[in-house]
């Protein structure tokens, strides 16, 4: 007498998954991130409800209508960027612990890189839409010509976004297992930053004030896109390690 | 064994380092601008060096550790990365007494200074990443990565942030210019019994991590019944 299941076993076993490029499993990923993300909203409301604070406590320390305060723009936005970032990278690793998702996550037959690059995409597009969110603010506070430069910003503000992020989201991976998860990782990660951060301010400065960029921001360009590349690649390189006990 | 080399090291050092000083105080002439403090230089120099090479070790032990696996290279990963920090505090610190001096201020934002410093941070987020971890392995394999990480950060953060301060008037111009011989190789003479402090520094983390490691093996025996 046979056994259904038993007959069933070596036909199943014969065909092969569907092998998914680098790319598919990378979007597979960061869209179920984002899905989960948007449906619970916890992240993105607490990062942008965070980086309004921000600036409202900036227009204490600083004199929010002086020239001199508009001059430092650059740095109040990538600092309110930084702060609002830290929120949506504690959350990227964190929101797969209940009911062992990292785990099967990481069981899955995609690699860790594909894993890892999918995240820093969906953690790319949440703190690029909370900045998105943020810069508006910031003009109307602070009374600066954002919208002068536009799409050279939103081009500055994409690159330094990645750069902080993809280094973010490994972070995220290491410190999720750990106590103080929350207060390591912004630790831990914003020395890390300091070049990419230094590079993107010196870039934001002169664009939100409707300037456009001088020959002499070249190399701050070229320091950014060098952070964003070298750090994707060290990064794509070590995730592995991070992720895999 | 272990103990006599390191006794060894450190009577040679004691007796190099009590020459270095009876050149420096007593053969060497005050400096033509600075007057006496300059002699600091020949700890502060030296200081920063033992750091750098420290963390440059650090980062091929972590490589080591994250291709074999093996425990003894987290070890000296760990090890050195202190001995490296207590070189970076005494880089820093010499650097304030010395600047309080000359310059008139306990800091300035000059790359040098500014570089050390964010370096000095994130290695000391790297001991604090090692305190986090309870897990022996898990911590070897993290902080390995951060390691990495950390020593691939230290020269982008070192020229950014040269390239931002050269674009701003400095608040005190520390020209570069010659050293007198004399002066120049005392900076090497003396870089050497720092080395071998170092080294026992070293010595003496290394031992107490075995000593952790067998101390956590026999608990987790002695709570295995």
């Amino acid at each position: 007498m046979a056994v259904p299941a038993l007959r069933g076993a070596p036909a199943r076993a014969g065909v092969k998954p569907p092998r998914l490029s680098f790319i598919r499993q990378s979007l597979t990923i960061a869209s179920k991130d984002l899905r989960s993300e948007l449906r619970t909203k916890e992240a993105i409301n607490a990062s942008f409800a965070f980086a309004i604070v921000i600036l409202l406590l900036f227009s204490f320390a600083f004199e929010p209508t002086q020239q001199q305060t508009r001059e430092m723009s650059g740095g109040l936005l990538w600092l309110v960027f930084a702060f609002a970032g830290a929120l949506i990278l504690n959350r990227s690793f964190a929101r797969e612990l209940p009911n062992d998702c990292l785990d099967a996550l990481i069981a899955a037959p995609v690699s860790g890189a594909a894993l890892f690059f999918g995240k820093a995409l969906a953690n790319v597009a949440l703190l690029f839409a909370v900045e998105l969110v943020s810069l508006p603010v910031f003009g109307i506070f602070y009374n600066v010509p954002w919208m002068q430069q536009f799409w050279p910003l939103v081009g500055i503000v994409l690159l330094g976004t990645w750069g902080i992020t993809v280094i973010g989201t490994v972070f995220s991976a290491m410190t999720v297992n750990m106590r103080l998860r929350e207060l390591m990782l912004p630790m831990l990660v914003y020395p890390i930053m300091i070049p990419g951060l230094l590079a993107a301010v010196q870039l934001t400065t002169p664009l939100v004030m409707g300037q456009p960029l001088g020959a002499d921001s070249m190399i701050w360009l070229r320091l950014l896109v060098a952070y964003d590349v070298i750090f994707t690649a060290l990064a794509l390189a070590l995730v592995e390690t991070v992720l895999v006990r | 064994m272990r103990q006599k080399v390191m006794i060894g090291m450190a009577a040679v050092a004691a007796v190099l380092l009590a020459r270095d000083l009876y050149v420096m105080l007593l053969k060497l002439p005050d400096e033509a601008l600075q007057g006496a403090i300059y002699r600091i230089i020949f700890f502060h120099v030296p200081a920063a060096w033992t750091a750098f090479l420290c963390f440059f070790a650090a980062m091929i032990a972590s490589i080591l550790y994250l291709k074999g696996r093996n425990l003894k290279y987290d070890a000296f990963a760990a090890a050195v990365t202190e001995v490296g920090l207590a070189f970076g505090a005494a880089n820093l610190i010499t650097g304030m007494i010395w600047g309080r001096i000359i310059w008139g201020i306990w800091w300035t934002w000059d790359p040098r200074l500014t570089s050390m410093l964010v370096g000095w941070l994130i290695y000391a987020g790297y001991m604090m990443l090692r305190r986090a971890i309870e897990d022996p392995t898990e911590r070897a394999r993290l902080s390995a990565v951060l390691s990495v990480f950390a020593f691939a950060d230290v020269p982008i953060i070192f020229f950014s942030i040269k390239w931002w301060r050269t674009q701003h008037p400095q608040p005190v111009v520390w020209g570069g210019g010659s050293m007198d011989p004399s002066m120049f190789n005392m900076l090497f003479t003396n870089w050497v019994p720092l080395l071998l402090l170092a080294g026992i520094f070293l010595m003496i983390r290394m031992r107490q991590e075995q000593n952790q490691r067998e101390l956590d093996a026999l608990r987790r025996y002695v709570h295995a019944f």
